[in-house]
């Protein structure tokens, strides 16, 4: 039996959260593809600490963990769901595009369309060829305007974090300065015209 | 000691309102519709003259009562005019206090901590006569003789500095959620940073719900060197920003200059982004 291997039976013979959270730690640092499947399924045990060490796990591994986490989204278990969000939103490969759009704009989960919201400013588009990256770039673009209105202020918020990232695409950024200076006109909640400020002082650098 | 909420109705099964009906549901017949009209413009915050008047007036209602001698009615509109902001309702609220129902007098002071108004302070501390002596459970209730948590909060809130050495022994109290009321209140009227580490305590404990509870209050008040406690604490994020935002809330008011951002505001807010 590989390495890999006694380690995932470890993450499956897990008797306690503590014992399972070790386990989980020991399989991410591994960082073998074979152990994908297995930091995936994690993000189901209720385990936050251990689903965290998976996301951590899945992230080091990067773009080879993109398409399992694509096919294995949960979507019966919006708590598992949104630990795969923050996996893709952080590895940033932009296959995770149209599951971030429709996350981010339709999800019932409020942690699942945060994460979403923050992973769709920091996707890698120079990974895409014209004119699939101004597709994508615009597509990002409009579903973040439009959440940027969402009753939940915790959605502005991450709604604003995302708009902050996309700020970097010099194309975009004109529009998005307009929308901040509408957002500082127009909104009510202190702490999103407080972080809005923040977003235009680092767009601006 | 939460009553389950109104909110257990869901959409599909309540009649649609507008603000016009709501206002005539409240003088309905039929006492559902007047319970539920109260909630929804709470909840709505539909906030007329006409509609703080009539829950003012539901204040005081007789005919929905239930097997225990409860008055939901009166519940739900003391909840509302809690929500509606509109300063007249203070002294039915007060009245309220002395219901006979346990449930409308923790409504009536959790309304008077929103509202905030000094005058309400006798009153609060009428509760809490007899001290921690008094503050036992009834026998086959789920709650104790007075809305202590609720109380200790509204005192904290409206900043009844004169409240302190009858909230300080509730620090003791056997409750943990009691405790925790009485240490938000006790950093709200003294600003001692001990009452807030107490809180921060409170994060390691193994009960979640009392996580949570100590997460809300540390918000509440905007304990700001609690922000990493708060952003390493074993909750589910949605809490977590919740009581970071309250932090932050605090911060920009006690800054001035409104043109610049703290070192500390921002060190909040980086804290929120890793949590989305």
């Amino acid at each position: 039996m590989t390495n890999t291997q006694q380690l995932i039976r470890a993450v499956a013979e897990a008797d306690s959260p503590a014992r399972m959270i070790a386990a989980v730690q020991k399989l991410a640092a591994a960082q073998d593809e074979a152990a994908i499947p297995t930091l995936i399924a994690v993000f189901g045990y209720n385990n936050p600490a251990a689903a965290v060490a998976a996301v951590t796990g899945l992230t080091q591994l990067g773009e080879v963990a993109v398409p399992q986490l694509l096919e294995q989204i949960d979507d019966y278990n919006y708590g598992a769901r949104a630990y795969s969000i923050r996996a893709l939103a952080a590895i940033a490969d932009p296959r995770a595009l149209d599951v971030l759009l429709a996350s981010a704009a339709t999800d019932f989960a409020p942690s699942v369309r945060r994460a979403a919201a923050k992973g769709l400013g920091n996707l890698r588009f120079h990974k895409l060829e014209n004119p699939q990256r101004q597709q994508a770039q615009a597509k990002a673009l409009e579903t973040l305007m439009f959440i940027s209105q969402d009753p939940d202020w915790s959605i502005r918020y991450a709604a604003v974090v995302g708009l902050q990232g996309l700020a970097k695409i010099p194309e975009l950024q004109q529009q998005i300065l307009a929308k901040f200076a509408e957002i500082s006109t127009n909104e009510t909640e202190g702490s999103l015209r407080a972080r809005v400020q923040l977003a235009q002082k680092q767009v601006l650098g | 000691m939460i009553e389950p909420s109104a909110e257990a109705y869901s959409a599909e099964n309540a009649p649609p309102l507008t603000k016009e009906q709501a206002i005539a549901n409240l003088q309905s017949p039929d006492l559902s519709l007047r319970y539920y009209a109260a909630w929804w413009l709470g909840k709505n915050r539909v906030r007329d003259q006409a509609v703080v008047d009539a829950l003012i007036v539901a204040l005081e209602d007789e005919a929905d009562r239930t097997e225990m001698g409860g008055y939901p009615l009166r519940r739900n509109a003391a909840r509302a005019l809690g929500k509606l902001g509109d300063m007249r309702a203070v002294p039915s609220l007060i009245k309220s206090l002395e219901c006979s129902d346990f449930y409308v007098r923790e409504a009536a002071a959790q309304s008077l901590a929103t509202l905030k108004d000094i005058v309400a302070a006798p009153a609060l501390m009428q509760l809490l006569n007899g001290g921690v002596a008094a503050a036992v459970p009834v026998p086959g209730r789920p709650h104790l003789t007075q809305p202590y948590e609720a109380v200790l909060e509204a005192l904290g809130a409206i900043g009844a500095t004169e409240a302190i050495s009858l909230i300080e022994p509730f620090l003791d109290h056997p409750v943990p959620r009691v405790q925790c009321a009485a240490a938000r209140a006790m950093y709200q009227l003294t600003q001692d940073a001990k009452y807030g580490q107490r809180l921060v305590q409170v994060l390691d404990s193994n009960d979640l719900k009392l996580r949570r509870v100590a997460l809300g209050d540390l918000g509440a008040i905007g304990y700001l060197p609690a922000a990493d406690a708060i952003a390493n604490a074993k909750v589910e994020n949605s809490f977590k920003l919740i009581a970071l935002k309250g932090l932050l809330e605090h911060q920009l008011q006690q800054e001035l200059d409104v043109s610049s951002l703290s070192e500390d505001a921002i060190r909040v807010m980086n804290l929120m982004d890793s949590l989305l």
